[in-house]
Protein backbone atom coordinates (compact mmCIF):
# COMPACT_ATOMS: atom_id res chain seq x y z
CA UNK A 1 0.00 0.00 0.00
CA UNK A 2 1.53 3.46 -1.20
CA UNK A 3 1.11 6.27 1.99
CA UNK A 4 1.40 9.98 0.71
CA UNK A 5 4.49 11.76 1.67
CA UNK A 6 1.82 13.46 4.14
CA UNK A 7 1.05 9.80 5.74
CA UNK A 8 4.64 8.87 5.68
CA UNK A 9 5.98 11.72 8.20
CA UNK A 10 3.12 10.80 10.40
CA UNK A 11 3.96 7.18 10.30
CA UNK A 12 7.52 8.50 11.42
CA UNK A 13 6.27 10.33 14.25
CA UNK A 14 5.96 14.14 13.16
CA UNK A 15 2.28 14.56 15.74
CA UNK A 16 3.45 12.10 17.97
CA UNK A 17 4.01 8.50 19.08
CA UNK A 18 0.06 8.06 18.75
CA UNK A 19 -0.61 8.66 15.41
CA UNK A 20 2.24 7.07 14.49
CA UNK A 21 0.71 3.88 16.03
CA UNK A 22 -2.46 4.60 14.41
CA UNK A 23 -0.89 4.34 10.66
CA UNK A 24 1.42 1.34 11.30
CA UNK A 25 -1.87 -0.19 12.30
CA UNK A 26 -3.73 0.99 9.17
CA UNK A 27 -0.06 0.03 6.86
CA UNK A 28 -0.41 -3.29 8.43
CA UNK A 29 -4.45 -3.97 7.29
CA UNK A 30 -3.99 -2.08 4.05
CA UNK A 31 -1.63 -4.80 3.38
CA UNK A 32 -3.49 -7.40 4.49
CA UNK A 33 -6.57 -6.41 3.22
CA UNK A 34 -4.89 -5.43 -0.56
CA UNK A 35 -5.34 -1.72 -0.78
CA UNK A 36 -3.82 0.73 -2.53
CA UNK A 37 -4.29 3.55 -0.43
CA UNK A 38 -6.06 5.05 2.40
CA UNK A 39 -9.52 7.11 1.63
CA UNK A 40 -10.77 9.74 4.11
CA UNK A 41 -14.06 8.05 6.81
CA UNK A 42 -16.47 10.31 7.88
CA UNK A 43 -17.33 8.27 11.31
CA UNK A 44 -15.59 5.78 13.50
CA UNK A 45 -17.13 3.29 15.61
CA UNK A 46 -14.64 1.91 18.36
CA UNK A 47 -14.55 -1.90 20.01
CA UNK A 48 -12.80 -3.04 23.24
CA UNK A 49 -14.53 -0.99 26.34
CA UNK A 50 -15.58 -3.33 28.19
CA UNK A 51 -12.66 -4.03 30.68
CA UNK A 52 -13.50 -8.13 30.75
CA UNK A 53 -12.74 -7.77 26.82
CA UNK A 54 -9.53 -5.89 26.45
CA UNK A 55 -8.19 -7.18 30.02
CA UNK A 56 -5.46 -5.13 31.61
CA UNK A 57 -2.88 -5.10 29.09
CA UNK A 58 -5.46 -3.78 26.72
CA UNK A 59 -6.52 -1.09 29.44
CA UNK A 60 -2.73 0.02 29.94
CA UNK A 61 -2.52 0.10 26.36
CA UNK A 62 -5.13 2.55 25.46
CA UNK A 63 -3.72 4.49 28.82
CA UNK A 64 -0.97 5.30 27.05
CA UNK A 65 -1.98 5.71 23.39
CA UNK A 66 -5.02 8.01 24.35
CA UNK A 67 -2.34 10.66 25.76
CA UNK A 68 -1.67 13.08 23.07
CA UNK A 69 -4.23 12.91 19.94
CA UNK A 70 -7.68 13.30 18.57
CA UNK A 71 -10.40 12.00 16.95
CA UNK A 72 -10.71 13.28 13.21
CA UNK A 73 -13.94 11.97 13.13
CA UNK A 74 -17.25 11.43 15.05
CA UNK A 75 -16.44 8.33 16.96
CA UNK A 76 -18.57 6.15 18.65
CA UNK A 77 -18.05 3.27 21.54
CA UNK A 78 -19.57 0.34 22.36
CA UNK A 79 -20.70 -0.87 25.40
CA UNK A 80 -18.89 -1.20 28.30
CA UNK A 81 -19.02 -3.62 31.81
CA UNK A 82 -21.78 -1.76 34.13
CA UNK A 83 -24.46 0.88 33.99
CA UNK A 84 -22.81 3.82 34.67
CA UNK A 85 -26.04 5.04 37.08
CA UNK A 86 -26.61 1.37 39.02
CA UNK A 87 -23.21 0.47 39.06
CA UNK A 88 -23.71 -2.85 41.66
CA UNK A 89 -23.03 -6.09 41.37
CA UNK A 90 -19.34 -6.07 40.04
CA UNK A 91 -16.59 -5.47 42.18
CA UNK A 92 -14.95 -2.03 43.06
CA UNK A 93 -11.45 -3.14 41.58
CA UNK A 94 -13.24 -3.69 37.68
CA UNK A 95 -15.20 -0.69 38.56
CA UNK A 96 -11.70 1.50 38.78
CA UNK A 97 -10.01 -0.44 35.78
CA UNK A 98 -13.09 0.52 33.93
CA UNK A 99 -13.61 3.82 34.90
CA UNK A 100 -9.84 4.17 33.68
CA UNK A 101 -10.53 2.57 29.96
CA UNK A 102 -13.92 4.91 29.70
CA UNK A 103 -11.43 7.74 30.92
CA UNK A 104 -8.67 6.79 27.98
CA UNK A 105 -11.54 7.18 25.38
CA UNK A 106 -13.15 10.54 27.05
CA UNK A 107 -9.28 11.85 26.33
CA UNK A 108 -9.49 11.57 22.55
CA UNK A 109 -12.97 12.73 21.90
CA UNK A 110 -14.97 10.09 21.48
CA UNK A 111 -18.61 10.32 21.93
CA UNK A 112 -19.67 8.21 25.12
CA UNK A 113 -22.50 6.23 23.55
CA UNK A 114 -21.83 2.95 25.07
CA UNK A 115 -24.11 1.27 22.26
CA UNK A 116 -23.51 -1.42 19.71
CA UNK A 117 -26.08 -0.15 18.07
CA UNK A 118 -24.62 3.80 16.62
CA UNK A 119 -26.86 2.61 13.68
CA UNK A 120 -30.39 3.07 15.91
CA UNK A 121 -28.94 5.46 18.67
CA UNK A 122 -26.92 8.08 16.28
CA UNK A 123 -28.21 9.66 12.80
CA UNK A 124 -25.06 7.75 11.03
CA UNK A 125 -23.70 9.42 7.28
CA UNK A 126 -25.45 8.72 4.18
CA UNK A 127 -25.74 6.02 1.90
CA UNK A 128 -21.80 5.30 0.06
CA UNK A 129 -20.12 7.10 2.63
CA UNK A 130 -16.98 5.25 3.95
CA UNK A 131 -16.77 4.98 7.51
CA UNK A 132 -14.57 2.73 9.55
CA UNK A 133 -16.80 0.15 12.13
CA UNK A 134 -15.60 -2.36 14.67
CA UNK A 135 -18.55 -4.43 16.47
CA UNK A 136 -19.13 -6.92 13.99
CA UNK A 137 -23.23 -6.16 14.09
CA UNK A 138 -23.18 -3.21 13.41
CA UNK A 139 -20.30 -3.19 10.59
CA UNK A 140 -22.92 -5.79 8.56
CA UNK A 141 -26.05 -4.03 9.70
CA UNK A 142 -24.03 -0.38 7.93
CA UNK A 143 -23.35 -1.92 5.07
CA UNK A 144 -26.13 -4.30 4.32
CA UNK A 145 -29.18 -2.20 5.69
CA UNK A 146 -27.61 1.58 5.53
CA UNK A 147 -25.61 1.18 2.33
CA UNK A 148 -22.26 2.81 4.15
CA UNK A 149 -19.03 1.30 3.62
CA UNK A 150 -16.85 -0.27 5.96
CA UNK A 151 -14.79 -3.43 6.53
CA UNK A 152 -15.56 -5.42 9.32
CA UNK A 153 -12.64 -3.66 11.48
CA UNK A 154 -11.22 -4.70 14.13
CA UNK A 155 -10.87 -2.74 17.61
CA UNK A 156 -7.76 -1.47 16.80
CA UNK A 157 -8.25 -0.82 13.43
CA UNK A 158 -11.41 1.29 14.40
CA UNK A 159 -9.31 2.65 16.55
CA UNK A 160 -7.32 3.87 14.35
CA UNK A 161 -9.65 5.09 11.51
CA UNK A 162 -11.10 7.42 14.44
CA UNK A 163 -7.11 8.81 15.10
CA UNK A 164 -6.08 9.85 11.40
CA UNK A 165 -9.70 10.29 9.69
CA UNK A 166 -8.91 7.19 7.21
CA UNK A 167 -9.31 3.75 6.37
CA UNK A 168 -7.75 1.54 3.87
CA UNK A 169 -9.58 1.43 0.34
CA UNK A 170 -10.09 -2.20 0.59
CA UNK A 171 -12.94 -5.12 0.18
CA UNK A 172 -16.27 -3.76 0.92
CA UNK A 173 -14.82 -0.21 0.27
CA UNK A 174 -14.56 -1.22 -3.34
CA UNK A 175 -18.37 -1.31 -5.13
CA UNK A 176 -17.31 -4.28 -7.16
CA UNK A 177 -15.90 -6.08 -3.78
CA UNK A 178 -18.97 -5.62 -2.45
CA UNK A 179 -21.39 -8.23 -4.58
CA UNK A 180 -21.38 -11.29 -3.37
CA UNK A 181 -20.19 -14.30 -5.02
CA UNK A 182 -21.99 -17.13 -3.02
CA UNK A 183 -25.38 -16.94 -1.63
CA UNK A 184 -27.55 -18.68 0.94
CA UNK A 185 -30.55 -20.48 -0.38
CA UNK A 186 -33.32 -20.30 2.51
CA UNK A 187 -35.72 -23.03 2.96
CA UNK A 188 -36.66 -21.82 6.80
CA UNK A 189 -40.27 -20.92 7.29
CA UNK A 190 -38.38 -17.53 9.72
CA UNK A 191 -41.41 -17.06 11.94
CA UNK A 192 -39.26 -15.78 14.79
CA UNK A 193 -36.54 -13.75 15.47
CA UNK A 194 -34.00 -16.32 16.64
CA UNK A 195 -34.60 -17.77 13.38
CA UNK A 196 -32.85 -14.72 11.58
CA UNK A 197 -30.13 -15.00 14.47
CA UNK A 198 -29.46 -18.80 13.39
CA UNK A 199 -29.61 -17.83 9.35
CA UNK A 200 -26.43 -15.43 10.25
CA UNK A 201 -25.00 -17.57 12.21
CA UNK A 202 -24.97 -20.63 9.68
CA UNK A 203 -23.88 -18.29 6.78
CA UNK A 204 -21.15 -16.52 9.07
CA UNK A 205 -20.00 -19.97 9.14
CA UNK A 206 -20.01 -21.85 6.01
CA UNK A 207 -19.40 -19.07 4.01
CA UNK A 208 -15.36 -17.77 3.82
CA UNK A 209 -15.95 -14.81 2.21
CA UNK A 210 -16.91 -10.90 3.12
CA UNK A 211 -20.04 -10.85 1.37
CA UNK A 212 -23.00 -12.85 0.99
CA UNK A 213 -26.24 -13.32 -1.04
CA UNK A 214 -29.36 -14.60 0.73
CA UNK A 215 -32.46 -15.34 -1.10
CA UNK A 216 -35.66 -16.89 0.28
CA UNK A 217 -36.10 -14.39 3.32
CA UNK A 218 -38.24 -11.19 3.72
CA UNK A 219 -36.46 -9.01 6.49
CA UNK A 220 -39.80 -7.65 7.82
CA UNK A 221 -38.10 -5.14 10.32
CA UNK A 222 -35.15 -3.76 12.08
CA UNK A 223 -35.25 -6.87 15.02
CA UNK A 224 -34.55 -8.97 12.03
CA UNK A 225 -32.20 -7.59 10.20
CA UNK A 226 -30.07 -6.89 13.78
CA UNK A 227 -30.49 -10.72 14.70
CA UNK A 228 -29.07 -11.87 11.14
CA UNK A 229 -26.42 -9.07 11.47
CA UNK A 230 -25.39 -9.86 14.77
CA UNK A 231 -25.38 -13.86 13.74
CA UNK A 232 -23.59 -13.27 10.97
CA UNK A 233 -20.97 -11.11 12.12
CA UNK A 234 -20.48 -13.43 15.65
CA UNK A 235 -18.19 -15.88 13.48
CA UNK A 236 -16.79 -16.47 10.10
CA UNK A 237 -15.34 -13.21 8.82
CA UNK A 238 -18.94 -11.75 6.58
CA UNK A 239 -19.18 -8.00 6.84
CA UNK A 240 -22.21 -7.69 4.17
CA UNK A 241 -25.12 -9.33 3.24
CA UNK A 242 -27.57 -8.57 0.14
CA UNK A 243 -31.13 -9.51 0.01
CA UNK A 244 -32.95 -11.31 -2.67
CA UNK A 245 -29.40 -11.35 -4.38
CA UNK A 246 -29.72 -13.05 -7.80
CA UNK A 247 -25.69 -14.04 -7.84
CA UNK A 248 -25.32 -16.68 -9.74
CA UNK A 249 -22.29 -18.39 -7.46
CA UNK A 250 -22.24 -21.14 -5.69
CA UNK A 251 -25.36 -21.83 -3.48
CA UNK A 252 -26.11 -23.36 -0.08
CA UNK A 253 -29.20 -24.30 1.35
CA UNK A 254 -30.39 -23.46 4.38
CA UNK A 255 -33.39 -24.88 6.41
CA UNK A 256 -34.66 -26.88 9.21
CA UNK A 257 -32.16 -28.94 9.66
CA UNK A 258 -29.48 -26.97 9.62
CA UNK A 259 -31.54 -24.28 11.83
CA UNK A 260 -31.73 -27.36 14.58
CA UNK A 261 -27.83 -27.91 14.13
CA UNK A 262 -26.93 -24.11 14.95
CA UNK A 263 -29.10 -24.75 17.71
CA UNK A 264 -28.13 -27.64 18.74
CA UNK A 265 -24.44 -26.10 19.13
CA UNK A 266 -25.65 -23.36 21.48
CA UNK A 267 -28.17 -24.70 23.62
CA UNK A 268 -26.66 -26.28 25.99
CA UNK A 269 -30.13 -26.57 28.54
CA UNK A 270 -33.59 -26.10 28.18
CA UNK A 271 -34.44 -23.95 31.33
CA UNK A 272 -32.20 -20.78 32.22
CA UNK A 273 -31.86 -18.76 35.90
CA UNK A 274 -31.50 -15.04 34.26
CA UNK A 275 -33.20 -13.99 31.04
CA UNK A 276 -31.23 -11.51 29.10
CA UNK A 277 -32.71 -9.63 25.96
CA UNK A 278 -30.64 -7.33 24.51
CA UNK A 279 -27.44 -8.83 22.18
CA UNK A 280 -27.22 -6.15 20.08
CA UNK A 281 -28.31 -4.03 22.89
CA UNK A 282 -32.71 -3.20 21.98
CA UNK A 283 -33.62 0.00 20.32
CA UNK A 284 -37.22 1.52 20.27
CA UNK A 285 -39.48 -0.64 17.92
CA UNK A 286 -37.94 -3.79 19.94
CA UNK A 287 -38.73 -2.55 23.51
CA UNK A 288 -42.30 -1.42 21.70
CA UNK A 289 -42.96 -5.04 20.75
CA UNK A 290 -41.66 -6.36 23.75
CA UNK A 291 -44.02 -4.26 25.96
CA UNK A 292 -47.36 -5.02 24.09
CA UNK A 293 -46.53 -9.21 24.15
CA UNK A 294 -45.61 -8.86 27.85
CA UNK A 295 -48.64 -6.32 28.76
CA UNK A 296 -50.19 -7.19 32.20
CA UNK A 297 -47.51 -10.24 32.56
CA UNK A 298 -44.88 -10.80 35.35
CA UNK A 299 -41.37 -12.62 34.50
CA UNK A 300 -41.00 -15.71 36.92
CA UNK A 301 -37.13 -15.29 36.58
CA UNK A 302 -35.24 -12.04 36.72
CA UNK A 303 -35.21 -10.51 33.84
CA UNK A 304 -32.24 -8.13 32.23
CA UNK A 305 -33.10 -5.98 29.32
CA UNK A 306 -29.95 -4.24 28.15
CA UNK A 307 -30.21 -0.85 26.04
CA UNK A 308 -28.35 2.00 25.29
CA UNK A 309 -28.64 4.77 27.49
CA UNK A 310 -30.00 7.14 24.60
CA UNK A 311 -32.72 4.80 23.96
CA UNK A 312 -33.39 4.52 27.55
CA UNK A 313 -34.04 8.27 27.82
CA UNK A 314 -36.44 7.84 24.55
CA UNK A 315 -38.16 4.93 26.18
CA UNK A 316 -38.56 6.35 29.62
CA UNK A 317 -40.63 9.57 28.00
CA UNK A 318 -42.65 7.56 25.79
CA UNK A 319 -44.05 5.51 28.70
CA UNK A 320 -42.26 2.28 27.57
CA UNK A 321 -40.02 2.08 30.53
CA UNK A 322 -42.62 1.71 33.24
CA UNK A 323 -44.38 -0.27 31.08
CA UNK A 324 -41.65 -2.90 31.26
CA UNK A 325 -40.35 -2.15 34.47
CA UNK A 326 -43.59 -3.28 35.46
CA UNK A 327 -43.43 -7.13 34.37
CA UNK A 328 -40.38 -7.41 36.87
CA UNK A 329 -37.72 -6.91 34.26
CA UNK A 330 -34.63 -3.98 35.13
CA UNK A 331 -33.07 -2.18 32.52
CA UNK A 332 -29.25 -2.10 32.13
CA UNK A 333 -27.78 0.41 30.19
CA UNK A 334 -24.63 1.57 28.85
CA UNK A 335 -23.47 -2.26 29.08
CA UNK A 336 -24.53 -5.53 26.37
CA UNK A 337 -24.94 -9.23 27.05
CA UNK A 338 -21.41 -10.46 25.94
CA UNK A 339 -19.06 -11.13 28.51
CA UNK A 340 -20.54 -8.68 30.83
CA UNK A 341 -19.51 -9.31 34.47
CA UNK A 342 -22.72 -8.68 35.94
CA UNK A 343 -23.95 -13.16 35.02
CA UNK A 344 -20.86 -15.01 36.14
CA UNK A 345 -21.09 -18.61 37.64
CA UNK A 346 -21.26 -17.22 40.72
CA UNK A 347 -24.44 -15.61 40.50
CA UNK A 348 -26.50 -17.89 38.03
CA UNK A 349 -25.59 -21.72 36.33
CA UNK A 350 -27.64 -20.43 33.01
CA UNK A 351 -28.99 -17.78 31.26
CA UNK A 352 -32.33 -17.69 28.60
CA UNK A 353 -32.01 -15.70 25.62
CA UNK A 354 -33.29 -15.15 22.07
CA UNK A 355 -29.67 -14.48 20.60
CA UNK A 356 -27.49 -16.59 18.93
CA UNK A 357 -24.55 -13.52 19.78
CA UNK A 358 -25.50 -13.45 23.37
CA UNK A 359 -25.72 -17.30 23.45
CA UNK A 360 -22.32 -17.68 21.95
CA UNK A 361 -20.50 -15.81 24.17
CA UNK A 362 -22.22 -16.55 27.47
CA UNK A 363 -21.48 -20.35 26.81
CA UNK A 364 -18.23 -19.78 25.33
CA UNK A 365 -17.16 -16.45 27.16
CA UNK A 366 -18.83 -16.44 30.70
CA UNK A 367 -18.84 -20.26 30.51
CA UNK A 368 -22.62 -20.21 31.41
CA UNK A 369 -25.13 -22.70 29.95
CA UNK A 370 -27.09 -21.12 27.95
CA UNK A 371 -31.54 -21.99 26.84
CA UNK A 372 -31.41 -20.53 23.41
CA UNK A 373 -35.17 -19.83 22.29
CA UNK A 374 -37.42 -17.15 20.67
CA UNK A 375 -38.64 -14.07 22.39
CA UNK A 376 -42.29 -15.73 22.05
CA UNK A 377 -41.48 -18.69 24.11
CA UNK A 378 -39.51 -16.72 26.96
CA UNK A 379 -42.75 -15.23 27.17
CA UNK A 380 -44.87 -18.41 27.42
CA UNK A 381 -42.38 -20.03 29.30
CA UNK A 382 -41.49 -17.20 31.73
CA UNK A 383 -44.18 -15.21 32.72
CA UNK A 384 -47.70 -15.63 34.30
CA UNK B 1 12.36 -25.67 2.04
CA UNK B 2 11.99 -22.30 1.67
CA UNK B 3 8.32 -20.67 0.72
CA UNK B 4 7.40 -17.60 -0.10
CA UNK B 5 4.89 -15.63 1.27
CA UNK B 6 3.81 -11.71 1.21
CA UNK B 7 4.88 -9.39 4.21
CA UNK B 8 2.25 -7.53 6.61
CA UNK B 9 4.28 -6.59 9.96
CA UNK B 10 7.74 -7.27 9.26
CA UNK B 11 10.40 -8.92 11.59
CA UNK B 12 11.56 -11.60 12.14
CA UNK B 13 10.84 -14.89 14.67
CA UNK B 14 12.41 -18.73 14.77
CA UNK B 15 10.37 -21.33 16.67
CA UNK B 16 8.51 -24.43 16.34
CA UNK B 17 5.02 -24.90 14.35
CA UNK B 18 1.82 -25.07 15.84
CA UNK B 19 -0.54 -25.84 12.55
CA UNK B 20 -4.33 -25.60 11.70
CA UNK B 21 -6.64 -25.54 9.66
CA UNK B 22 -9.53 -24.44 11.37
CA UNK B 23 -9.28 -20.77 11.91
CA UNK B 24 -9.10 -18.63 15.08
CA UNK B 25 -11.50 -16.36 17.61
CA UNK B 26 -8.95 -15.00 19.17
CA UNK B 27 -11.35 -13.80 21.72
CA UNK B 28 -12.98 -16.14 23.49
CA UNK B 29 -10.06 -19.19 22.35
CA UNK B 30 -7.25 -18.25 25.03
CA UNK B 31 -5.71 -18.63 28.38
CA UNK B 32 -3.77 -15.37 28.11
CA UNK B 33 -1.56 -16.32 30.96
CA UNK B 34 -0.52 -19.57 29.44
CA UNK B 35 -1.30 -19.05 25.74
CA UNK B 36 -3.62 -22.52 25.50
CA UNK B 37 -5.87 -22.76 23.56
CA UNK B 38 -9.31 -23.57 25.98
CA UNK B 39 -12.09 -23.92 23.07
CA UNK B 40 -12.74 -27.44 23.30
CA UNK B 41 -14.12 -27.53 20.21
CA UNK B 42 -11.07 -26.15 18.40
CA UNK B 43 -8.59 -29.09 17.15
CA UNK B 44 -5.54 -27.17 19.05
CA UNK B 45 -7.33 -27.25 22.09
CA UNK B 46 -4.74 -27.86 25.03
CA UNK B 47 -1.94 -26.25 23.11
CA UNK B 48 -0.01 -23.22 23.82
CA UNK B 49 1.10 -21.03 21.23
CA UNK B 50 4.18 -19.63 23.42
CA UNK B 51 7.32 -18.81 21.42
CA UNK B 52 5.85 -20.73 18.39
CA UNK B 53 5.36 -19.92 15.06
CA UNK B 54 1.12 -19.91 14.41
CA UNK B 55 0.45 -21.04 11.26
CA UNK B 56 -3.56 -20.81 10.90
CA UNK B 57 -5.53 -19.94 7.64
CA UNK B 58 -6.86 -16.66 9.65
CA UNK B 59 -8.72 -15.26 12.52
CA UNK B 60 -12.89 -15.29 12.80
CA UNK B 61 -15.28 -13.41 15.37
CA UNK B 62 -14.82 -10.60 17.58
CA UNK B 63 -13.56 -7.15 16.45
CA UNK B 64 -11.50 -7.17 19.77
CA UNK B 65 -9.30 -10.07 19.41
CA UNK B 66 -7.32 -7.23 18.22
CA UNK B 67 -6.36 -7.04 22.23
CA UNK B 68 -6.04 -10.67 22.83
CA UNK B 69 -2.90 -10.53 20.34
CA UNK B 70 -1.71 -7.95 22.24
CA UNK B 71 -2.35 -9.60 25.28
CA UNK B 72 -0.37 -12.68 24.68
CA UNK B 73 2.45 -10.37 23.25
CA UNK B 74 2.33 -8.68 27.40
CA UNK B 75 2.34 -11.85 28.84
CA UNK B 76 5.13 -13.06 26.99
CA UNK B 77 3.09 -16.46 25.82
CA UNK B 78 2.67 -14.82 22.21
CA UNK B 79 4.10 -17.13 19.72
CA UNK B 80 7.11 -15.38 18.17
CA UNK B 81 6.10 -15.03 14.37
CA UNK B 82 2.22 -15.44 12.49
CA UNK B 83 1.88 -17.18 8.95
CA UNK B 84 -1.78 -16.93 7.78
CA UNK B 85 -2.98 -19.65 4.99
CA UNK B 86 -6.06 -18.24 3.75
CA UNK B 87 -6.04 -14.96 4.31
CA UNK B 88 -4.52 -12.14 6.46
CA UNK B 89 -7.77 -10.37 8.39
CA UNK B 90 -7.81 -7.40 9.97
CA UNK B 91 -7.97 -8.69 13.37
CA UNK B 92 -4.35 -10.43 13.21
CA UNK B 93 -2.78 -7.78 11.14
CA UNK B 94 -4.04 -4.73 14.03
CA UNK B 95 -3.05 -7.61 16.51
CA UNK B 96 0.14 -8.06 15.23
CA UNK B 97 0.99 -4.23 14.13
CA UNK B 98 0.65 -2.97 17.64
CA UNK B 99 2.30 -6.06 19.17
CA UNK B 100 5.54 -6.39 16.91
CA UNK B 101 5.04 -9.77 16.14
CA UNK B 102 5.87 -10.61 12.78
CA UNK B 103 2.87 -11.59 9.76
CA UNK B 104 3.20 -13.05 7.06
CA UNK B 105 0.29 -14.20 4.28
CA UNK B 106 1.53 -17.38 2.56
CA UNK B 107 1.69 -16.56 -1.19
CA UNK B 108 2.78 -20.60 -2.16
CA UNK B 109 0.67 -23.34 -1.04
CA UNK B 110 1.82 -25.07 2.40
CA UNK B 111 3.05 -28.73 1.12
CA UNK B 112 0.35 -31.21 2.86
CA UNK B 113 3.22 -32.88 4.32
CA UNK B 114 3.60 -29.75 6.73
CA UNK B 115 0.09 -30.46 8.37
CA UNK B 116 1.66 -34.23 9.31
CA UNK B 117 4.83 -32.90 10.48
CA UNK B 118 6.83 -31.34 13.66
CA UNK B 119 8.78 -28.59 12.00
CA UNK B 120 10.67 -25.41 13.06
CA UNK B 121 10.00 -22.81 11.13
CA UNK B 122 12.34 -19.25 10.39
CA UNK B 123 9.82 -16.40 9.19
CA UNK B 124 11.66 -13.42 7.98
CA UNK B 125 9.02 -11.08 6.84
CA UNK B 126 11.06 -8.09 5.94
CA UNK B 127 12.01 -10.49 3.03
CA UNK B 128 9.27 -12.05 2.67
CA UNK B 129 10.51 -16.13 3.04
CA UNK B 130 10.07 -18.93 5.53
CA UNK B 131 12.33 -21.59 5.64
CA UNK B 132 10.98 -24.47 7.08
CA UNK B 133 12.89 -27.36 8.98
CA UNK B 134 11.53 -31.10 9.74
CA UNK B 135 12.56 -32.09 12.81
CA UNK B 136 10.20 -35.49 13.20
CA UNK B 137 7.39 -36.72 11.87
CA UNK B 138 3.96 -37.23 14.18
CA UNK B 139 0.54 -38.03 13.56
CA UNK B 140 -1.18 -35.31 15.64
CA UNK B 141 -2.68 -33.32 12.87
CA UNK B 142 -3.18 -36.26 10.53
Amino acid sequence: MDLTREEEKLLDGTEGDTVSTAYRILLAVGEATHANKLVPIQWAHISGVNYNTIGESGRKFLEQFCLDAKVKVNTTINPMGFDREKPSGVSQEFISKQISIVNSYKNIGTIESFTCIPYEAYQLPKANTFVSLAETNAAVFANSMLGLMTNKESALSALAGAITGKAPLSDLRIEELRAPKYRIKSSLDMSTELDYGLLGYFAGKVIRASSVGISGVQVKGIADAKALSAGIGTTGDLGMFTLNSESTGESISFGQSEANSIREELNSTERGDVILFGSPQLGIPELKLLATNTEGKKFTKPCIIFCARQIHNQAKSIGLVDRLESTGAKFMCDCCTCLTPLITKGNADSVVTNSVKGAYYMKNANKLDVALTDSKSIIEEYMN
Amino acid sequence: MRIKCHRIVGGQGVGDVIITRQPINFLTMFNTNSGNIINQNHELFGKSVKDTVLVFPKAIGSSVGAYTIYSLKSMNTAPVAMVCTEQTDIITASGCAISNIPLVKLTDELPVLSFHSRLRIVVDADNETLLVKKIRSFNHYS
